[in-house]
């Protein structure tokens, strides 16, 4: 392979893919077995040019030895051993590629319902969730499941991609009649709202060019619709959250590290320490060596405060009047990740902002059969000091907590906190 | 937020959570770019005291000269502590046999993990990227190693918002990598926005060279060239930094931080597609090195 002795030029390059100034949509895929979701992803950086000489060649020699004619670009995201042998995708795999207008950050995720933790992983972080379909099955259980796990984690945008549309003839009522099914299933989970787009990642269309074979279909093709969405709110409208990870000693002074979970602070802010109470004002703020009058969530940073007061790793600072809810009564919904179940009275440590405390469960939906991998529900626990939490709904880094398992320290379910009067009647 | 600042404070927030959670964390500093980010990182996010890691480099015996010189310099400019676990030592003593092909990336992983061992270090950050090869792509920021270092990929915790979760039982230790999210051009553009100064061999140069396997490496006593092996002198620069007899360099006219940046931006070879034999072993090289204990 000589080619790999020389970078040879790219004759259509396009230089705003270098400008460091565009902004960042993280997004993950969701899909059954079969669908052909590691199609679509490798179509999206295939035909986006994202693929590199060596890893196409990589991908046409490994399918030359299973046997195949034309490369699969499902290899090119089965990174496993394991998964390449058995051709599905087990865990989740992130990928990156940019185009003029924007980067990305994909949270590749398997479909099988064995596999479900791995998409609620890949949806804790991302603003927009591609939900696959297979045009000849429609909407099958694991389709509602992974619309109930995107609206339980609030995703903000979602897509409704039918795939396969080549093999139910391209036609538009077909397409038209998943949708809809899809859509009521949407009103029952309270979904903001979803963009349907009709593709077929094998041919190509609606991928990443729009298909010449659906003339009916006046919307975006995916890719379009990726480098549009919004992305990333305004953090003034939101309350500030400061969980401190970290105390830096410096002489005589102390700087209070962190990043800023929601919302923005200021030097001269009024600001109080949870779960202490303490009440204190900004006297400066470092954003990683730079002295600056106000900082935005999520940019890591360092605070002085004017007085000197008892604050260490795992405290709360906030300001406004929008004070989070201290208490140790926690009621949230649940996504069960690990194979062992979990029980009323087990003993758990809660692990919210940079704060772990021991807890023990008071209630679950699941009644005596426990919480199971995979399973959702609704939990309550009593924590043996008080968190200072915000409705999941409200701010998604600060409503979020993980529960571990204190024998041996395994991650067993991820929590997203309901303030709400629905939350007190489990 | 602009893309690089969004990556840099991640990296920020997952160095101080290591500094916040764990008893004895190391960072590996090979001299190579992606450590050099590491080290500018974890001074960032503990300015302005000192950054309260010390590093770690596992020495092949066959690295660059400009490299180690970089490394040196580096450690003593900001007073930090350096610890080296040296392959040359093991194949000294016999624990470590040569390769039939002379590479010594394989050979790194015993000395890693016995240093990571009778350090009783439980933390340790890498500066792998999950852009770097498709195993790595499956890779958590947080990786939970058994006694034996292994890392097992069916059985990874899984990993929730920013919520990372290090514990872990007495013997065994986390891989953490703030780097996750970067891609090579990241790497580069924030060395670029940054001014942080890199070794010489990122930028090009002549050097005497010769071809094995379809890559230019660097003619020296590591082994090379060989019988029908013959020296050429070419301009040429690398794209990672590894050891001698497996890092391949590229043709290349890019002195500048600019021009490398725009050379990158244009290549279509991946970095270690370009650069790496070790890596072209077989279909899952580097998932079984990383099983063992690699990172």
């Amino acid at each position: 392979m000589t080619s790999t002795t020389s970078s040879a030029a790219r004759t259509d390059v396009d230089t705003s893919v270098i400008r460091p100034d565009v902004d960042t949509l993280r997004f993950a895929t969701a899909g059954s077995v079969d669908d052909g979701k590691s199609t679509l992803v490798g179509r999206l950086l295939h035909d986006s040019k994202s693929v590199l000489t060596d890893q196409l060649e990589a991908v046409e020699h490994a399918s030359r030895n299973r046997g195949q004619d034309t490369p699969d670009l499902a290899l090119l995201t089965d990174g496993l051993r394991a998964e390449r042998e058995q051709g599905i995708t087990i865990d989740v795999a992130h990928r990156y590629f940019a185009t003029a207008k924007r980067r990305f950050i994909l949270a590749d995720t398997p479909g099988h319902v064995q596999y479900t933790r791995n998409m609620v992983t890949g949806a804790s972080t991302a603003e927009l969730t591609i939900i696959l379909v297979d045009a000849r099955n429609g909407v099958v259980e694991q389709t509602r499941r992974h619309a109930a796990i995107a609206a339980l984690l609030r995703v903000p945008h979602i897509v409704l991609a039918v795939n396969k549309m080549d093999l139910v003839g391209y036609e538009a009522k077909e397409f038209d009649r998943i949708v809809e099914d899809f859509a009521g299933h949407a009103a029952e989970l309270d979904l903001p709202g979803f963009t349907p787009i009709p593709v077929s990642a094998l041919v190509g269309d609606n991928v990443v060019d729009r298909s010449a074979h659906m003339d009916w279909y006046e919307g975006p093709a995916l890719l379009e619709h990726l480098e549009s969405v919004p992305v990333g709110g305004d953090p003034r409208g939101e309350p500030a959250r400061f969980p401190v990870q970290y105390v830096i000693r410096h002489g005589e002074s102390r700087h209070y590290a962190g990043q800023l979970a929601s919302g923005s602070l200021r030097v001269g802010d009024r600001v109080t320490v949870h779960p202490s109470g303490g009440t204190s004002a900004i006297e400066g703020i470092d954003v990683l060596g730079e002295e600056v009058r106000e900082a935005y969530a999520p940019q890591s940073l360092t605070l002085r405060l004017t007085d000197h007061l008892d604050v260490s790793r795992g405290d709360m600072i906030t300001s406004g009047p929008d004070a989070p809810a201290l208490t140790r009564d926690v009621r949230a919904a649940v996504c069960h990740l690990a194979d062992r179940p979990l029980h009323v009275g087990d003993r758990v440590l809660v692990r919210h902002t940079t704060r772990t405390v021991q807890a023990v469960v008071r209630n679950l939906t699941a009644g005596e059969a426990g919480l199971h991998a995979n399973d959702l529900g609704r939990i309550v626990l009593r924590t043996a000091e008080p968190l200072a939490l915000d409705d999941y709904a409200d701010c998604r880094r600060t409503g979020a907590f993980i529960l571990i398992d204190p024998a041996d320290g395994a991650t067993l379910t991820a929590g997203m906190v309901d303030l709400g009067e629905a939350a007190a009647t489990i | 937020m602009s893309h690089l600042d969004t990556l840099e404070s991640e990296a920020v927030h997952i160095f101080r959570e290591v500094a916040g959670e764990f008893e004895r964390p190391v960072v590996l500093f090979s001299g190579g770019k992606d450590s050099i980010v590491m080290l500018h990182l974890a001074l960032k996010a503990f300015a302005p005291a000192a950054v309260p890691f010390s590093l770690l480099h596992v020495d092949t015996g066959h690295n660059f000269p400009e490299v180690l010189e970089y490394r040196d310099r580096t450690v003593k400019k900001h007073g930090l502590r350096l610890h080296v676990a040296s392959v040359q030592d093991y194949i000294d003593r016999g624990t470590l046999k040569e390769r039939p092909d002379g590479t010594r990336n394989p050979l790194q992983t015993l000395p890693l993990t016995e240093k990571i061992q009778a350090e009783r270090f439980d933390a340790v950050f890498g500066g792998g990227r999950r852009d770097e090869e498709k195993a790595r792509a499956k890779e958590r920021v947080f990786s939970l190693r058994d006694e034996f270092s292994q890392w097992d990929p069916r059985r990874q915790r899984p990993e929730l918002w920013n919520l990372y979760n290090g514990r872990h039982a007495a013997g065994e230790h986390v891989r953490v990598f703030p780097l996750s999210n970067w891609t090579e051009l990241d790497v580069w553009q924030y060395i670029a926005r940054e001014g942080i100064e890199l070794p010489e061999i990122y930028f090009a140069h002549e050097r005497d060279v010769f071809q094995r396997a379809g890559m230019w490496l660097t003619a020296g006593e590591w082994g090379g060239p060989k019988d029908g092996e013959t020296i050429e002198k070419r301009q040429i620069r690398y794209r990672t930094v590894g050891d001698m007899s497996c890092t391949g360099a590229v043709d290349s006219d890019a002195v500048t931080l600019h021009q490398v940046i725009t050379e990158i931006a244009a290549s279509r070879l991946t970095e270690r597609g370009a650069t790496r034999a070790d890596d072209k072993m077989s279909e899952a090289a580097m998932e079984d090195r990383k099983r063992e204990g690699y990172f």
